[in-house]
């Protein structure tokens, strides 16, 4: 029986198939272990980091230096595809970290915008979100971190030349923006939720095809791998618990 | 030679209220916590922080020492959120320039080379336009047209950095992974204090690529063992994850009598008294 969080793990992996010889960045539990796995079978040439200053293997042997002024420059190059986090995201992909309510006075500060509006404009940007939620899901965000489609298209072609949101994965499902006016998209369900249970828990209208797909299954040694060789103590769990 | 030689107090007394003092490090790692908790115990307010921001930035806001923020995230990284920057931030304790972390990153170099401002792809289509209304774009004169944010320089009145050796003439070695942006902090200031896990005669055989800071761009050395405390301070120690959590936890007052009173010593001893009584 396949988990709920080993489905985000394999919706995570997808993310960087056919990226080829990038960084993948991924932030939190589930995208780690998603990077990894990929990385471990249909795309080899990633690169991946210790999360400090190392480009590793997996075998986590330093394979290249990369400290934070070289990565900050993978990002302008397009080398990347980085998973970031979502206090808040739009129906366009806008993203917060920032703060919640009103920037001047915050009913909560959070992080600060970190180095979102560098990564959406530079490098394709996807999103994880453990706990799908109309919280999370908002019709429109406090404050514009990663930069949303309209948001980009809006601000002109310095803002687009590059820019691309590949996908959001939550707890729930696999969503994307192939739409004609790039707003999110219910891409998949996670085998055990429905669409319904999306709709609810998401606090803007939602495209969707007519039948929505379920996440794809893994193979057998997908989950061998995720379960004995990359997250046996079961990490992937803690963020998307069953 | 001159020898630059001084305690943290000789820092401070440098200092003044209403300057820009950059501090450097990034999050809860090798910031030079030893000088901030020095400027701490002067009556040195008022002041613009420019910070990749950790307790550094903390610290100086539960205290009421902070005017202007300018940074791109405050944290402690295994604690993602630095709650007494976000207390003081939620009651309008201070203003803020929030700008992205490659912005503030090129802000430095412009500085650092006398420019008033570096071009960046990033803040574009963000509120980071809306909340800082004073940034300005420019457009490429070449061919390509493009616009482009003008990320202005910080240029900083003065800059507070931690490294792990430094000889008495400002020259200074990293020996972590990631010398973070600490050279660039002292080159776009016009005056900069290098604290030290030790100091060293020479550098010896040392890898020529860790003497990160050069002794022009510096007009202090302060040895400061355990100066990061309690950020990490790679290799010489790792952060203190039991007293982060004790940090954040604990109301800032009662945090305040306890640790900040005394001197560097004091604190240092206080820390050690602390960590007895988890045992």
């Amino acid at each position: 029986m396949t988990s709920r969080a080993e489905y985000a793990v394999l919706a995570c992996a997808d993310a960087w198939r056919d990226d080829g010889e990038v960084l993948a960045s991924p932030m939190g539990a589930v995208p780690s272990i998603g990077a990894r796995l990929a990385k471990r079978t249909f795309s080899p040439d990633l690169l991946l980091t210790d999360g400090e200053a190392l480009l590793v293997g997996l075998d986590g042997r330093a394979e290249g230096w990369l400290p934070y002024r070289q990565h900050l420059a993978m990002v302008t190059g397009g080398k990347r595809h980085v998973m970031m986090g979502a206090s808040q995201l739009d129906r366009f992909g806008n993203q917060n970290i920032s703060c919640i309510g009103d920037w001047e006075r915050p009913t909560r500060q959070l992080l600060g915008v970190r180095g979102a509006p560098a990564n959406s404009l530079n490098n394709p940007t996807s999103y994880w979100v453990p706990r799908h939620s109309r919280r999370v899901f908002v019709e429109r965000v406090d404050m514009v971190c990663g930069v949303g489609y309209d948001s980009a298209a809006a601000a002109g072609p310095s803002a687009t030349r590059y820019h691309r949101i590949p996908r959001v994965v939550s707890n729930l499902g696999v969503f994307d923006f192939a739409t004609p006016d790039h707003s999110m998209r219910l891409a998949s369900v996670h085998p055990g939720v429905t669409v319904e249970e999306v709709l609810d828990a998401t606090g803007f209208e939602l495209a969707r095809p007519d039948a929505v797909p379920y996440t794809r299954e893994p193979t057998a040694e997908e989950l061998r791998l995720i379960r004995e060789v990359i997250d046996p103590q079961g990490l992937r769990d803690r963020e998307v618990p069953a | 030679m001159t020898d630059k030689t001084m305690a943290p107090e000789d820092v401070v007394a440098r200092l003044r209220s209403g300057m820009t003092l950059g501090i450097g490090g990034w999050g809860a790692r090798r910031k030079p916590m030893a000088l901030v908790r020095a400027l701490l115990r002067s009556d040195v307010t008022d002041l613009t922080v420019i910070s990749y921001g950790g307790p550094d930035v903390g610290l100086l806001a539960a205290a009421g020492r902070i005017r202007k923020l300018v940074t791109a995230f405050v944290t402690l990284d295994s604690i993602p959120l630095e709650p007494h920057f976000r207390a003081a931030r939620q009651r309008g304790a201070f203003a803020l320039r929030e700008l992205d972390e490659a912005m503030f990153m090129w802000g430095l170099h412009a500085a650092a080379n006398r420019l008033p401002f570096l071009p960046v792809r990033a803040g574009l289509g963000s509120d980071v336009m809306r909340v800082n209304p004073e940034l300005r774009t420019v457009t490429s004169p070449y061919e390509d047209g493009e616009t482009f944010v003008a990320a202005p320089a910080l240029r900083m009145d003065a800059a507070l950095v931690h490294v792990n050796r430094a000889d008495r003439l400002g020259n200074g070695q990293y020996l972590g992974h990631d010398p973070y942006f600490d050279d660039l902090f002292c080159e776009a200031a016009d005056s900069a204090y290098v604290s030290c896990e030790r100091l060293v005669e020479d550098f010896g055989a040392a890898a020529p690529q860790t003497l990160l800071i050069k002794r022009h761009a510096v007009t202090g050395v302060v040895e400061t063992p355990h100066g990061a405390h309690f950020t990490s301070c790679a290799p010489d120690y790792d952060r203190d994850e039991a007293f982060v959590k004790f940090y954040a936890a604990t109301p800032w007052p009662e945090f305040a009598a306890r640790f900040l009173h005394g001197d560097e010593k004091g604190y240092q001893s206080a820390v050690q008294t602390w960590h007895e009584e988890q045992r």
